[in-house]
């Protein structure tokens, strides 16, 4: 139980930091910042890959929760950069 | 690696986490800026690679994974450099909606390796609740942002009083409860009945059932909310898994996602649940009797040349209509002419515009419109009375005046872009219809608007025609 406080206290941190670092955001930034975002939560990967695997169901979960996490991961950095890359200044 | 223990191992992987969570919180924070973005989004890259390859060294049997890993960097970089620039939003959602998946199932993969024991201990009962808030969260997401791409793709459309949405929309209500009970009771009274399996279903179909009712318009919230959720759940998972890069970067995600929730909000001035769970179909009904009618004001192409032609400033204002017509570039080359002849040109944005935040400042920056000419409602509504012509390009809601100054108007108190207080106002337009808000917009009746009728992209092109000749 003492993990999860201890865990838990850098998820309530974390958030906060989170709160902080992105409330002023300029409007122009606000598709990249989410999709930005959204590859940064392809962070899924890493649990993916430290799932127990000792029966077939879990070896097959382990392999798809990998392989989704990975498009998100994939897609979400190369569109943000795509995107991001069109705005130019004058 | 059997050098190291096991122990000496895990050490080295959880000091290389901090390292990763700090690119991580600079990259974000490097994503917010216009000079750093694309930096952040590398470090915010660079970062994930450094977490992913210091957690594979002691994966067990890795030519599995690192298939998985290969099969979706193959499918992932396809989509994302196949995809045209104006289908980004169901893109996006598209890739939350794996991300829950992944969370989804990792959830899932430690239910089965921990099933319910008798020994109910405070640490047992919380990883039991992790699972199960976990699970529904990745799965809602995952099902979700599935409407989400399918609502904006166009692919389905379903509407908010047929029948299959009620059905789905029940589902998910039968789904709240059922993930109460699977949290708390189980744990105490083992069911008879596999009530995993009746959970991991109704959180798939309740995902559908979140996302279908809620309007077109309404998009950049959802959107938003379902980033926002797919880090929550990847911060749960980290929990789950005693993970630390998993939490940060899960925070990190889920704050970014709340924040966009709440300025989109804001932007149409009502409360998030109002969007999710009541819309504006219930609420528009008792202003119908304050609509307003009138005389519109056609006007022809060439008229409207002349117009443009002797304008000291123009303002213009994009909406979803310029996205569906797909527009933007001719409206660039009009943005230029008149530039060349000498007329300051500027973009008014509002952040609903569209169907996801920041959607307009996507595709005018497609079409290579400088960003520095994009201004927000707050920047161009003081100097609105020298504006000399705004164009209004399939906007409706974000320009509608009753939101200023008819307090009985659904949309009464909706920051919007005051076009009316311009000299003149040219409003390019399909047909009559009203918005997304299903308000009648009395912007159409003002003595100063103009209403330029036809498909976007040709009105406009016939502008720049007018304009080369």
């Amino acid at each position: 139980m003492e993990t999860y406080i201890l865990l838990g206290f850098v998820l309530i941190l974390s958030i906060y930091l989170g709160l902080e670092l992105i409330a002023k955001v300029p409007s122009t930034l606000h598709t990249p910042l989410m999709s930005g975002a959204n590859a940064i939560s392809g962070i899924a990967l890493v649990g993916a890959l430290i799932l127990s695997r000792d029966s077939d169901l879990q070896n097959t979960i382990a392999f798809f929760a990998v392989t989704f996490a990975s498009i998100n991961v994939f897609g979400g950095y190369l569109v943000t950069n795509r995107m991001l890359k069109m705005f130019k200044k004058k | 690696m059997t050098f190291l223990s096991e122990t000496e191992i895990t050490a080295i992987q959880n000091i290389i986490y901090i390292f990763s969570s700090i690119l991580f919180i600079t990259g974000i924070k490097m994503l917010g800026k216009e000079d750093t973005a694309v930096k952040g989004n590398f470090f915010s890259a660079l970062a994930m690679f450094i977490a992913v390859s210091i957690t594979f060294i002691d994966v067990v049997n890795p030519i599995i994974l690192l298939s998985g890993i290969a099969l979706g960097a193959v499918v992932g970089s396809l989509i994302a450099l196949k995809v045209k620039m104006t289908s980004i939003p169901e893109m996006v959602a598209l890739f939350n909606g794996f991300g829950g998946l992944a969370t989804f199932l990792i959830a899932w993969s430690e239910f089965d390796s921990n099933p319910i024991t008798f020994s109910v201990t405070a640490g047992n009962l919380f990883q039991h609740a992790l699972v199960m808030t976990t699970l529904y969260i990745g799965g809602v997401t995952f099902t979700g942002s599935l409407v989400a791409y399918a609502k904006l793709s166009e692919k389905i459309k379903i509407a908010k009083t047929s029948i299959i949405t009620k059905i789905f929309t029940t589902i998910f209500y039968i789904s709240l409860p059922f993930l109460l009970y699977s949290t708390f009771v189980t744990p105490f009274a083992v069911p008879s009945f596999g009530f995993f399996t009746v959970l991991l279903v109704l959180t798939l179909l309740g995902g559908i059932g979140f996302v279908l009712p809620i309007g077109g318009g309404d998009m950049p919230v959802v959107i938003s909310l379902l980033n926002s959720f797919s880090g929550i759940a990847a911060a749960f998972a980290g929990l789950l898994l005693s993970n630390n890069v998993l939490i940060v970067a899960g925070s990190l995600v889920g704050a970014s996602g709340l924040i966009l929730t709440v300025i989109m909000a804001k932007a149409m001035n009502r409360s998030i649940s109002n969007i999710l769970f009541v819309g504006y179909a219930s609420s528009s009904a008792s202003s119908s009797s304050s609509e307003e009618q009138g005389e519109v004001s056609p006007i022809s192409v060439a008229d409207a040349y002349l117009i443009l032609e002797s304008a000291s400033s123009v303002l213009i204002i994009p909406g979803y209509g310029m996205a569906v017509a797909q527009a933007q570039h001719v409206v660039r080359e009009l943005g230029e002419l008149l530039e060349d002849n000498g007329t300051e040109v500027k973009y008014g944005i509002h952040p609903v515009a569209g169907r996801m935040p920041g959607h307009m400042n996507v595709l005018l920056a497609e079409a290579n419109v400088p960003y520095d000419v994009l201004a927000e409602p707050d920047d161009v509504n003081p100097t609105m009375d020298a504006v000399d012509v705004a164009v209004v390009i399939g906007a409706n809601d974000v320009v509608n005046p009753s939101a200023t100054e008819e307090p009985g108007s659904p949309i009464y108190g909706m920051p919007i872009i005051e076009v009316h207080n311009a000299k003149t106002v040219f409003v390019l337009k399909r047909s009559m219809s009203s918005g997304f808000a299903g308000v009648q917009n009395p912007l159409f009746f003002k003595q100063n608007t103009r209403m330029l009728f036809g498909d976007a992209k040709e009105s406009i092109g016939g502008l720049v025609s007018e304009f080369k000749d």
